[in-house]
């Protein structure tokens, strides 16, 4: 039994290595404001939009980087920009919708204009009226345009950086995890299925966790459980790239049903069967190459998930230290046939807000953030398989957790 | 259109709010055929006529086993629900099945936390008479607000 100890307000992080988080990691608004600045601002690549989602000139997206808004447009020479949602003039976040097509975007405020490029255009009144007023003689537009971002562009899936020392989109990936992207987007066209988006009352970091953590599936996910299709006794392995900071959780489905990673589990529930079988129509794909389910988590902004025949984007948008956006862009390929796309929409039943499987998570990270603001100088125990980093072949392991908070600690410098 | 089926549709609405709110769960896929869409879906995803919903059941037994779900394995912070529904407006009626439409608030109250708004949208409803009781074939529950807060776990 762990002794009763006085709660504190100090922040310190007792333990040196990444197998002990300190509560206010996920609580504290000067971490917070630490992680805009060293990592969604740092020299990380955000996942932003799809190229499918804006196929036409002028056609863009509304989406996020950290805190902040960008545009994510595509211009008259088919190039993809990303620009700032925020006036140069008087900092109006002026685009206001999700996605539309656009010849140039416009500052309600005071009419401002840029191109598609993010060039400042038109000032109104620039030169002032009947010789009165207007901006300073020095006033040059080329230096008010929007911010203007950095933009990866990797077969079809957009990532963007404000940091000027961004790596190589492929050098920040890493040649394992390129190898995992590239398993799902291989440059055939994508097919947009549609969005779910949710609010999950808990901090960011808690997700990737979540993804990071093959322990849990099978024994928080009774579908997963009794179907086999994420649990201990499945095919597996846990991979990530050099700096740990990314990884995938790669396993292959089994025939389910009572076993070994069953016994003395109590989701397990040994009657369950389907009334409709559908939800479960899994029909296996060539591109699989194997593993019936990849999670892969891209930090800091996304995580790509297979699972079965589902395919989706989930972007992860911080909102303040215990809340979190997390945006579910559903997938099909355009070459699907009519059966293989009704089967994607059939399975999303078990993903996103209402998911049969997915609701447990969000649900879970509502009551870890709760319990974790009870005393914030208490820390999480994540020493499954040791305190060591590597990649695994089981499942029983926490290693992927640890790996993403060694890095994290390097950036933060705590 | 004949009052008697404006009345009859009226009280199937008041019905299934009784039977959601009042949590008789295992009643609910009881308001459907066997054949059947029950879907909650995105004013954002349903507008821009995209297939994907956060939830789309299309026959009883799928329904039953969102039911299994609810009660025995989905994990969830408890919470009731309060829906306020509108007074129906009756579309049409062509074939035997009738086209209704009505708003709707949905209520959610968690253990320590005041009521709040959680769902507010509009049902989209194609509805039958099969042996003497109206069911509905198709159930569309198109939500307003697109960032659901958290979870969707009961019936809309």
């Amino acid at each position: 039994m762990s002794e009763t100890r006085p709660i504190s307000f100090l922040r310190r992080w007792r333990e040196p290595g990444s197998s002990r988080m300190p509560f206010w990691l996920y609580t504290d608004e000067e971490i917070y404001r630490r992680e805009q600045e060293r990592i969604f601002n740092g020299p990380h690549w955000s996942y932003v939009a799809l190229t499918a989602e804006i196929p036409g000139t002028g056609d863009y997206k509304r989406s996020w980087i950290g805190e902040r808004s960008v545009i994510v447009v595509r211009d008259e020479d088919g190039s993809i920009n990303v620009v700032e949602n925020r006036c140069a003039h008087r900092g109006a976040q002026f685009c206001q919708t999700h996605s539309g097509n656009r010849k140039d975007f416009v500052c309600p405020y005071h009419q401002w204009s840029y191109d598609l490029k993010g060039n400042l255009q038109g000032v109104p009144f620039l030169r002032g009226i009947k010789g009165k007023g207007g901006m300073p003689l020095d006033f040059k537009r080329e230096n008010h345009g929007l911010t203007k971002l950095h933009v990866a562009v990797h077969n079809g899936v957009i990532f963007a950086s404000f940091h000027p020392e961004v790596p190589d989109f492929k050098e920040f990936l890493g040649p394992t995890m390129l190898k995992y992207f590239e398993r799902v987007f291989n440059g055939r066209e994508l097919k947009v299925l549609g969005y779910n988006r949710q609010r999950v009352p808990g901090n960011w970091k808690l997700i990737h966790e979540n993804l990071k953590d093959c322990y849990h599936p099978g024994l928080l996910h009774t579908w997963f459980v009794n179907y086999g299709l994420w649990r201990a006794d499945n095919e597996s392995a846990n991979v990530m790239d050099a700096e740990h900071r990314h990884s995938a959780m790669v396993t292959k489905r089994n025939q389910g049903g009572k076993g070994e990673a069953t016994s003395g589990i109590g989701s397990y529930r040994e009657n369950m069967e389907l009334n409709d079988g559908r939800f479960l129509d899994v029909e296996e794909e060539a591109w699989w190459d194997g593993p019936t389910a990849v999670i892969q988590s891209i930090f800091p902004s996304v995580i790509m998930q297979q699972q079965i025949n589902s395919v989706a984007v989930r972007q992860v948008i911080p909102r303040g230290p215990r809340n979190f956006d997390y945006i579910w862009t559903h997938l099909g390929f355009a070459d699907d046939s009519a059966e293989m796309n009704q089967r994607r929409l059939r399975q999303a039943n078990l993903f996103g807000p209402a998911g049969f499987v997915s609701v447990d998570d969000s649900e879970i990270i509502g009551l870890v953030e709760e319990g974790m603001t009870q005393n914030l100088e208490a820390e999480s125990l994540c020493e499954l398989g040791g305190r060591e980093i590597a990649d695994t072949d089981t499942h029983i392991s926490e290693t992927l957790i640890r790996g993403m908070y060694e890095y994290y600690r390097k950036v933060m410098e705590i | 259109m004949d009052a008697t089926i404006r009345f009859a549709v009226q009280d199937l609405y008041t019905d299934y709010v009784r039977c959601v709110d009042d949590t008789r769960y295992e009643e609910w896929p009881d308001f459907f055929t066997d054949e059947c869409m029950y879907r909650v879906v995105s004013r954002e995803n349903f507008d821009a006529g995209m297939q994907m919903s956060a939830l789309a059941l299309e026959s009883k037994a799928m329904l039953k086993d969102r039911v299994y779900g609810m009660n025995e394995t989905i994990y969830h912070a408890p919470y009731l629900q309060r829906h306020v529904v509108g007074i129906p407006k009756i579309l049409g009626a062509e074939n035997g099945a009738i086209r209704a439409q009505a708003n709707y608030v949905v209520l959610r109250t968690k253990l320590d936390a005041f009521s709040e708004v959680f769902n507010t949208g509009r049902y989209i409803d194609t509805i039958v008479t099969e042996n003497g009781r109206m069911k509905f074939k198709e159930r569309i529950c198109v939500f307003d607000g697109e960032l659901v807060p958290n979870s969707i776990v009961y019936p809309i």
